[in-house]
């Protein structure tokens, strides 16, 4: 069976699962809005405090939810060892690895289509010239979250103190895809709104480099 | 919702147990396993011919889910390799194994019919909703299809897993304590499935303890101690000396 075919048919699971239990979703919608609410009220910023503060805010929102919705990612498969059926079914490391990522990216998008309205809202930031330009950069700056965060919640699920060392593996990481992709907001906030190529050509490049790092990596990745 | 006991399991043999195959005969060849210090396997070497049925026994700890999981290619041995003999030039050999573990690989929250539905796509399983609606059979939880498996009982969740490893109708069965959480009749229900099976030719590898009813079944017994092979009735022996001697130390 090809990798493609194997994740589409996980990725069905991770979907059914989800949307059954709404695990996930839920917590990580909840977390984000409430970053974004209290920002708001304690800060009150004006629009060009916004503008300035403002991606770095939405960045922390979603990396953190992120976060939140990573770790239940491999771990939710132990409970009756259901990676093991996994690992067991002819299919290819990676499109277990993939069906995971291609799940936990909707999941992402889903809170991001919640979060950034409310975000605009709250900050009087406008959207309006920009949107296009705006699912680029959270495209490929969640991408980078989600690979990332995927792998590392492969590598941790078997580990003790999984909880903790998730973040601990995988935020020092997203350093570098953190800054530019605030700095990629922040070029779109701008009074005169443009897409920072630069930024955006190193968010692109740490996607396409974690993404073969990860199909590389995966056999070692998914074994006991 | 109804119960376990309005459940009730079928009386005649299976389509999809029955079907003729040639089994996959597998060979260990020195396999040592280490965790850390701990030595689960110590220079194992067997040869399983196709279509035998091999119960494998030993106390807590001797090493028999290590070799399962070995053989099911879910973990490396330090040292050794594993063969498996008979395999089709485009077979691999995890499309021509099933295994029923400790633990029932199934989803809690998605429903019998799914989980089974999953699995035959994972596999390449042809006419997949027959596959599914007649493996549901067998085990005797068509009525309970559509139920959320957290629903299920110990026992009806242990009949799932097993009509789920018998789905594709796997060459080579790895068997790790299957009849565990099986009441009276589910185990009657599983000696006759595995009786259906050896006679297809099925090659089975049956780790359990030494009650199990199952045991009257194989045609060759091996007991692990401390990771190496303590006694062998060999593929041509007798496994009932064994298995009574086991017996009596149980």
């Amino acid at each position: 069976m090809s990798t493609a075919r194997a994740a589409a048919i996980l990725l069905g699971k991770e979907l059914r699962l989800e949307f059954r239990t709404r695990e996930l979703l839920n917590a990580t919608v909840v977390f984000a809005i409430v970053v974004v609410v209290l920002f708001s009220f304690a800060f009150n910023p004006t629009p060009d405090e916004s503008r300035h503060y403002g991606p770095g805010l939405l960045w922390i929102a979603f990396l953190f939810s992120g976060s939140l919705m990573l770790h239940p990612s491999f771990a939710r498969e132990q409970s009756n060892d259901t990676l093991d059926a996994l690992r067991m079914a002819p299919v290819s490391a990676f499109a277990i690895l993939l069906g995971k990522m291609l799940a936990n990216f909707i999941f992402l998008a889903l809170a991001e289509v919640v979060l950034v309205p409310v975000f605009a809202v709250l900050y009087n930031v406008s959207l309006a010239g920009i949107v296009g330009r705006l699912v680029l950069v959270l495209a490929l700056g969640s991408i980078g979250i989600i690979v990332t965060g995927t792998v590392f919640s492969a590598i941790s699920a078997h580990a003790r103190m999984r909880e903790l060392l998730l973040p601990l593996l995988m935020l020092p990481i997203l350093a570098p895809l953190l800054i530019a992709a605030v700095e990629a907001t922040s070029a779109l906030f701008a009074r005169q709104p443009y897409l920072d190529q630069t930024w955006v050509a190193f968010l692109a490049g740490f996607d396409v480099v974690f993404l073969t790092a990860s199909w590389l990596l995966c056999d070692f990745l998914m074994e006991e | 919702m109804a119960g376990p006991s309005s459940v009730s399991l079928p009386q005649s043999a299976s389509a999809v147990a029955t079907a003729p195959v040639a089994g996959l005969g597998i060979s260990f060849e020195k396999i040592d396993k280490r965790f850390g210090s701990l030595i689960a396997l110590r220079g194992v070497s067997l040869n399983i011919a196709a279509g035998e049925f091999v119960a494998l026994l030993g106390h807590n700890g001797a090493g028999k889910t290590t070799l399962l999981r070995i053989a099911a290619l879910l973990m490396s041995p330090t040292a050794g390799r594993v063969r498996f003999n008979g395999l089709g030039s485009a077979e691999s050999p995890k499309s021509a194994t099933g295994m029923v573990g400790h633990s029932t690989l199934l989803y809690d929250e998605l429903t019998a019919e799914e989980n089974l539905s999953l699995f035959a796509k994972l596999y390449g399983v042809r006419e997949i909703p027959d596959r599914v609606a007649q493996a549901l059979a067998d085990c005797g939880l068509a009525s309970r299809a559509g139920s959320i498996v957290r629903n299920f009982s110990r026992g009806m969740r242990q009949r799932l897993a097993i009509a789920r490893a018998l789905l594709h109708g796997p060459r080579l069965l790895l068997l790790d304590e299957p009849a565990a959480g099986l009441d009276r009749q589910g185990a009657a229900w599983f000696a006759e499935t595995l009786a259906r099976l050896r006679s297809s030719g099925t090659t089975i590898l049956m780790s359990t303890h030494a009650r199990n009813e199952s045991l009257d079944l194989a045609t060759r017994a091996i007991s692990l101690s401390a990771g190496r092979i303590e006694h062998d009735s060999g593929p041509d022996g007798d496994p009932r000396p064994v298995l009574a001697a086991l017996r009596a130390e149980a």
